[in-house]
C-alpha cells in the first residue's frame, strides 16, 4: 500500500537543512563546549534517516550516492593521519597542536589539530550508523 | 619516548583501512597485506632488539605523562610476543592466499585480519588496564567477523555462542576494571601496582584477583571456563583457526601472567594456589579431550587447552625459573599451534574431511606434508632438541624444586599423552593404505605447505638455539619476577 506522506516529505525538505546545520554547529562547538564529532555525526545520520523515512532507499541513494563503508575508511584515515602527523615532529603518537589565528569575519580563532581528528570521528559515525541502518532496512 | 613502539599497532591499522578501498581487487589486497605484514615483522624485530639492549621502552600517547595518560610499554615479554604475533600473522596471510576463497577475500577478509593484529599487538603492548580492555574489544570485534565470514551453518551457530560468551566476559571485564579503579584510583598498570603494594594485603584485592582471573580465564580458556572454545574454534577455516588458536587464547594467558605478576603478588598463598589448581585441572581436561576425539581439528584444539594449563602452571609457581619456562613455552606454543592448524588445514583441503577414520596413507603422495607434521608433533610434545622441551623442562624442574609435585607430575604426564594424541593423527592419517579423495588434485598443497614448513623450521631453530635465546627469555622473565623494573621504567621514579 502506498501511503501519502506529503506532510512528512514537505517538513523533511525544510528541517533537513536545519538539522544538518545544527549538527555542523555541534561538531565545531565540540572542542570547548558540549558537542564534537561523535554527536555531530549521529545527528547528521539522524537527518539522513529522516530522509529515508520520508522517501525510500532508492531516492536517498540518488541524492547521496555514498558508499558508507568507504566513508568509514576515509574517516579512519583522517583520524589515524592526525595521530601519525605527530610522528614527523618526533613527538609521541596522537600529540596535538593548536594555535590562535586572526581570521576575517570570525576574529581571533583557535585552530586545533583535534578538529581534524574529530572530522574522522564524524565521518566514521555517519558511515557506521548508515551501514547498520541500510543493512537492516534493505531486507524489506 | 620511543615512537617505534607504536608501529606494530599502527601499520596493520593503516593497512586495514587502506585495504577497504581495494575490497574488490584481490591481487592488490594480497600484495599490500603481505608487504605490510613483512614490514611489521621487521619493525617488531627492531623493537625487540632495542628492548633487549636498552631496557624497557615506553611511550606516553598524546604526550600526557604517566600515570595520567595512556602509556604504551614494551618490555622484553611484550616485544617478543609482538614479534611472534607478526610472524604468525604473516604465515597465516600467505596461507590464506590460496585457501580462503574468493568470496571471503572480497568481503573484507584481509582488512579484518589486519584489525585483529592491531588488537593483539595492542593488548600485548599497552600499559593501561582500560586500554587493554579497548584492545581486547578491537581483537574480539575482528574475531566475530572472521568467525562468521562465509556464513555456513556451523559458523552461524558457533558465532552466537562465541559472541554471547565474549559480550558477557567483556561486561565483566569493565566491571572488574571499575572495581579496581574504585580501590586504587588509577588505571596505569605500573601505578596500580604501586598503589596495591601501599594498600597492603586486604580481602578486596584478593576478590579483584579472582575477578580478573575469571575475565581473562574466559578468553584464555582455563578450566572450567573453556567450554565455548572447542565448538567455536572448530567452525572457521584453517588460517582463521590458526590465528585464533595461536593468538587469541594467548592474549588471555598473557593478561593473566601480567596481572598475576604485576598486581596480585601479595596474597600468593590464595590467588596463585587457586591459579595452580585451575591450571592443573585445565591440563587434565585438555588431555582428556585430545585423547577422546578422532577428529583431527578437535585433537589440536584440545591441545591448546593443555598448553594454556602448562603455561599458567609455570606462572603460578612464580619463581624466576618457572617464569622463564612459562615465557619460553608461551612463545613456542604460539608458533607450533599456528603450524599445526595450518598443517591440518592442508589435510582437510586434500581429503575434504577432518574425521581421522576416513583418512589414511597420505604419506605416499605427500611425504613433505607428512614429515613436517611429524616434526611439528614432536615439537609440540616437547621432544628434545625441539622447541617445546626447554620450556617444559624449566617449568617441571621449578615445580619439583618448590615441592609442587602433583603439578609437575601432571605436566610431565601430559607431554606423553600429548605426544600420543598427535602421533595418533600421524599414524592414522599418514600410514596405512592410500585412498582416493574427491577434489584431491585441486588442493594447492605445495603453496600451502610453505607457511607451516617455515613455522616448523622456526620451532626446530628455537629448540636448537635454546642456548642463544635463553638470555632474551630470561630477561623477559626477570621483569615478571621483579615488578619494580617495570614500575620504574614507566613512572621514572
Amino acid at each position: 500500500m502506498k501511503t501519502n506522506d506529503i506532510i512528512l516529505q514537505t517538513v523533511t525538505k525544510f528541517t533537513l537543512f536545519v538539522i544538518i546545520l545544527f549538527s555542523i554547529h555541534l561538531f565545531f562547538a565540540g572542542h570547548y563546549h558540549p558537542g564534537g564529532g561523535f554527536i555531530g555525526g549521529l545527528m547528521t545520520s539522524g537527518a539522513i534517516v529522516l530522509l529515508l523515512l520520508a522517501f525510500d532507499i532508492k531516492t536517498v541513494k540518488t541524492i547521496l550516492p555514498v558508499d558508507y563503508i568507504k566513508l568509514v575508511a576515509i574517516g579512519l584515515l583522517f583520524a589515524i593521519g592526525t595521530g601519525t602527523g605527530a610522528l614527523f615532529f618526533d613527538l609521541p603518537f596522537l600529540t596535538h597542536a593548536f594555535t590562535y589565528v586572526d581570521l576575517p569575519l570570525l576574529g581571533k580563532t583557535s585552530l586545533h589539530t583535534a578538529v581534524l581528528f574529530d572530522t574522522g570521528v564524524f565521518l566514521v559515525v555517519i558511515g557506521v550508523t548508515m551501514t547498520i541502518i541500510q543493512t537492516i532496512g534493505e531486507s524489506e | 619516548m620511543n615512537n617505534l613502539i607504536i608501529f606494530p599497532i599502527l601499520i596493520p591499522l593503516i593497512t586495514g583501512v587502506v585495504l577497504i578501498f581495494f575490497a574488490k581487487n584481490i591481487m592488490v589486497q594480497r600484495w599490500i597485506s603481505a608487504i605490510s605484514a613483512l614490514i611489521v615483522i621487521i619493525v617488531s624485530f627492531m623493537q625487540a632488539n632495542l628492548v633487549y639492549h636498552d631496557g624497557i621502552q615506553t611511550m606516553d600517547v598524546s604526550n600526557w605523562e604517566a600515570p595520567y595518560g595512556i602509556t604504551l610499554v614494551s618490555d622484553m615479554l611484550s616485544s617478543l610476543l609482538v614479534l611472534t604475533t607478526s610472524i604468525i600473522a604473516f604465515a597465516a596471510l600467505i596461507y590464506s592466499f590460496q585457501s580462503i576463497g574468493e568470496a571471503r577475500e572480497k568481503f573484507y577478509y584481509y582488512p579484518v585480519v589486519h584489525f585483529l593484529i592491531v588488537g593483539v599487538n595492542g593488548a600485548f603492548t599497552t600499559g593501561d588496564i582500560f586500554n587493554l580492555f579497548v584492545f581486547f574489544e578491537v581483537m574480539l570485534m575482528s574475531s566475530y567477523v572472521l568467525l562468521v565470514l562465509g556464513g555456513t551453518k556451523i559458523q552461524l551457530r558457533e558465532s552466537i555462542k562465541y559472541i554471547l560468551v565474549n559480550v558477557i566476559s567483556s561486561a565483566l571485564f569493565v566491571i572488574a576494571v571499575a572495581y579496581l579503579y574504585s580501590v586504587v584510583g588509577t588505571l596505569n598498570m605500573a601505578h596500580i601496582s604501586v598503589r596495591l603494594s601501599e594498600a597492603g594485603n586486604t580481602g578486596i584485592i584478593t576478590v579483584l584477583a579472582v575477578l580478573f582471573l575469571i575475565v581473562f580465564g574466559l578468553k584464555g580458556a582455563i578450566f572450567p571456563l573453556y567450554f565455548w572454545l572447542p565448538g567455536s574454534y572448530y567452525a572457521p577455516p584453517a588460517p582463521v583457526m590458526a590465528l585464533f588458536g595461536a593468538l587469541l587464547t594467548k592474549v588471555g594467558v598473557y593478561s593473566i601472567t601480567r596481572t598475576f605478576t604485576l598486581f596480585f603478588y601479595h596474597d600468593v598463598g590464595y590467588t596463585h594456589q587457586l591459579l595452580q589448581i585451575l591450571a592443573i585441572l585445565t591440563i587434565i581436561s585438555g588431555v582428556i579431550g585430545a585423547l577422546a576425539f578422532t577428529d583431527i581439528k578437535k585433537i589440536v584444539i584440545y591441545n591448546i587447552i593443555v598448553a594454556v594449563g602448562v603455561i599458567l602452571f609455570g606462572v603460578s609457581v612464580l619463581t624466576p625459573e618457572s617464569l622463564t619456562g612459562a615465557v619460553f613455552y608461551l612463545i613456542h606454543d604460539m608458533n607450533i599451534k599456528a603450524a599445526l592448524f595450518l598443517l591440518i588445514g592442508i589435510i582437510i583441503a586434500i581429503t575434504g574431511t577432518s574425521d581421522l577414520n576416513k583418512i589414511s596413507g597420505l604419506i605416499n603422495r605427500y611425504p613433505g606434508l607428512g614429515w613436517t607434521f611429524f616434526i611439528a608433533g614432536l615439537a609440540l610434545a616437547g621432544i628434545p632438541p625441539l622447541s617445546g622441551f626447554a620450556g617444559k623442562m624449566m617449568i617441571v624442574r621449578a615445580g619439583f624444586e618448590t615441592e609442587n609435585y602433583i603439578g609437575a607430575f601432571v605436566v610431565l604426564m601430559s607431554s606423553l599423552l600429548v605426544l600420543y594424541s598427535i602421533m595418533r593423527i600421524f599414524i592414522g592419517g599418514f600410514w596405512g593404505t592410500p585412498r582416493a579423495y574427491k577434489n584431491e588434485d585441486k588442493a594447492p598443497v605445495k603453496w600451502l605447505l610453505i607457511a607451516p614448513a617455515v613455522l616448523t623450521a622456526f620451532a626446530v631453530l628455537y629448540g636448537l638455539g635454546t642456548e642463544a635465546v635463553y638470555p632474551v627469555i630470561s630477561a623477559a622473565a626477570e621483569t615478571l619476577a621483579n615488578p619494580e623494573i617495570y614500575i620504574h621504567a614507566v613512572l621514572k621514579e
